[in-house]
């Protein structure tokens, strides 16, 4: 994985604010969808082995909600939005007051909404990245799957797997107040589209 | 919890042989998981194949267990080492999903049918039969096969559980 140990702290500190604007602009998003505020934390840019990316969000058998898009354009990626079903359901009353349905099964009029809140974000989330590196990228519809993470996630990780077993991504979690974490963010460059994010911000490629 | 015997886990591009227990691995996706059983010598072997064909390889050191045509053939030789007899093998596989529908023809969002491909390729050409499936749609599965008669369980969050 030579791409990787040549990028450096200071490429990866590009690529963390990269996802600091992004999230940060889909925070702004969900906090004003909300209407009540909306906390990330620091975005983590990491290059992490397909084992361990799971466990990120609770191991590879832990049960999520993901709403997919696949990013095109000229930096095209994976862009994954998961949650875990509580904060959903949560998400859902806050946003439509819908939560008659106390058991953790969604109906469509619920992954529907959800699927169009993901949509939101993703696109506050990217449109603020054009924005920043004037390059077009955009997401597709979005796809929502209720499933195992290791499944869901492993969708992203095709390209990297015929380079090593590892892959880099930027992640970011949200929180809600001071409450437990809300969802995480993944966005997982192709491997061809850093040099083109660097190229557009200015960073030196050897 | 008397009954619970060792589970050895295989990772994603992953593979591993035993003789007694269960191999397991977890969220299979696009990804087929493979198994072989030797009836006679209880030798167990499964992989976790992510690619189909190592020809697409980019990455310097090959990782055998990622590609359908390498790791087949892998699994085989290090069951061979345990005392399995290749004409004995039977095979069971599961996943090779398609996660999200997209109409995009990037080959790529075709993966899960591919590996399914692929496998049954390898396994012709070493003339295993196949006495077990569960691929395709669109959902994570979680298996074990126990070495004790070779039975797999498929977990998976929408369709429940089922042995093959």
């Amino acid at each position: 994985m030579q791409l990787y140990e040549s990028l450096g702290e200071f490429k990866l500190d590009v690529l963390k604010e990269i996802g600091n604007i992004g999230a940060g602009n889909a925070a702004t998003a969900l906090s004003r969808l909300l209407n009540r505020p909306v906390d990330m934390q620091v975005p983590k840019v990491r290059v992490l082995p397909f084992e361990c990316i799971a466990d990120e969000v609770g191991g590879p058998e832990q049960v999520v909600i993901a709403i997919y898009f696949r990013v095109e354009g000229e930096v095209p990626g994976h862009l994954f939005f998961i949650f875990e079903q509580e904060p959903a359901k949560r998400l859902l009353s806050y946003l439509v007051n819908m939560n008659d349905n106390k058991d953790l099964d969604f109906c469509d009029m619920e992954i529907s909404a959800l699927s169009e809140i993901g949509n939101i974000l993703a696109g506050s989330y990217l449109s603020s990245l054009a924005d920043f590196t004037k390059l077009a990228m955009s997401p597709t519809v979005p796809q929502l799957a209720i499933d195992m993470a290791g499944a869901v996630l492993n969708y992203g990780l095709i390209q990297y797997g015929e380079m090593g077993d590892s892959a880099l991504l930027i992640d970011t979690k949200f929180l809600e107040g001071c409450e437990e974490i809300q969802g995480t963010f993944f966005l997982i460059p192709d491997p061809d589209s850093f040099s083109k994010i660097f190229t557009a911000l200015g960073v030196p490629i050897e | 919890m008397i009954e619970e015997s060792t589970v050895v886990k295989v990772g994603m591009a992953d593979l591993n042989v035993c003789r007694e227990g269960s191999l397991r691995t977890t969220g299979l996706g696009s990804c087929v998981g493979l198994t072989l059983y030797d009836s006679i010598s209880k030798v167990t072997g499964m992989a976790h194949v992510m690619l189909p064909s190592s020809e697409i390889a980019r990455e310097g050191k090959l990782n055998m267990a990622k590609y359908a045509d390498t790791a087949i053939p892998e699994l085989i030789r290090l069951m061979q080492e345990q005392g399995a007899i290749v004409n004995r093998l039977k095979a069971k596989m599961a996943g090779g999903a398609q996660m999200f529908a997209f109409s995009s023809n990037n080959d790529m969002m075709r993966i899960g049918p591919r590996n399914v491909e692929s496998c049954k390729q390898v396994l012709d050409h070493f003339s295993i039969p196949i006495i077990g499936e569960d691929t395709g749609g669109n959902y994570g599965r979680t298996i074990e096969i126990r070495c004790e008669d070779g039975i797999l369980n498929i977990r998976s969050v929408q369709k429940g559980t089922k042995e093959i």
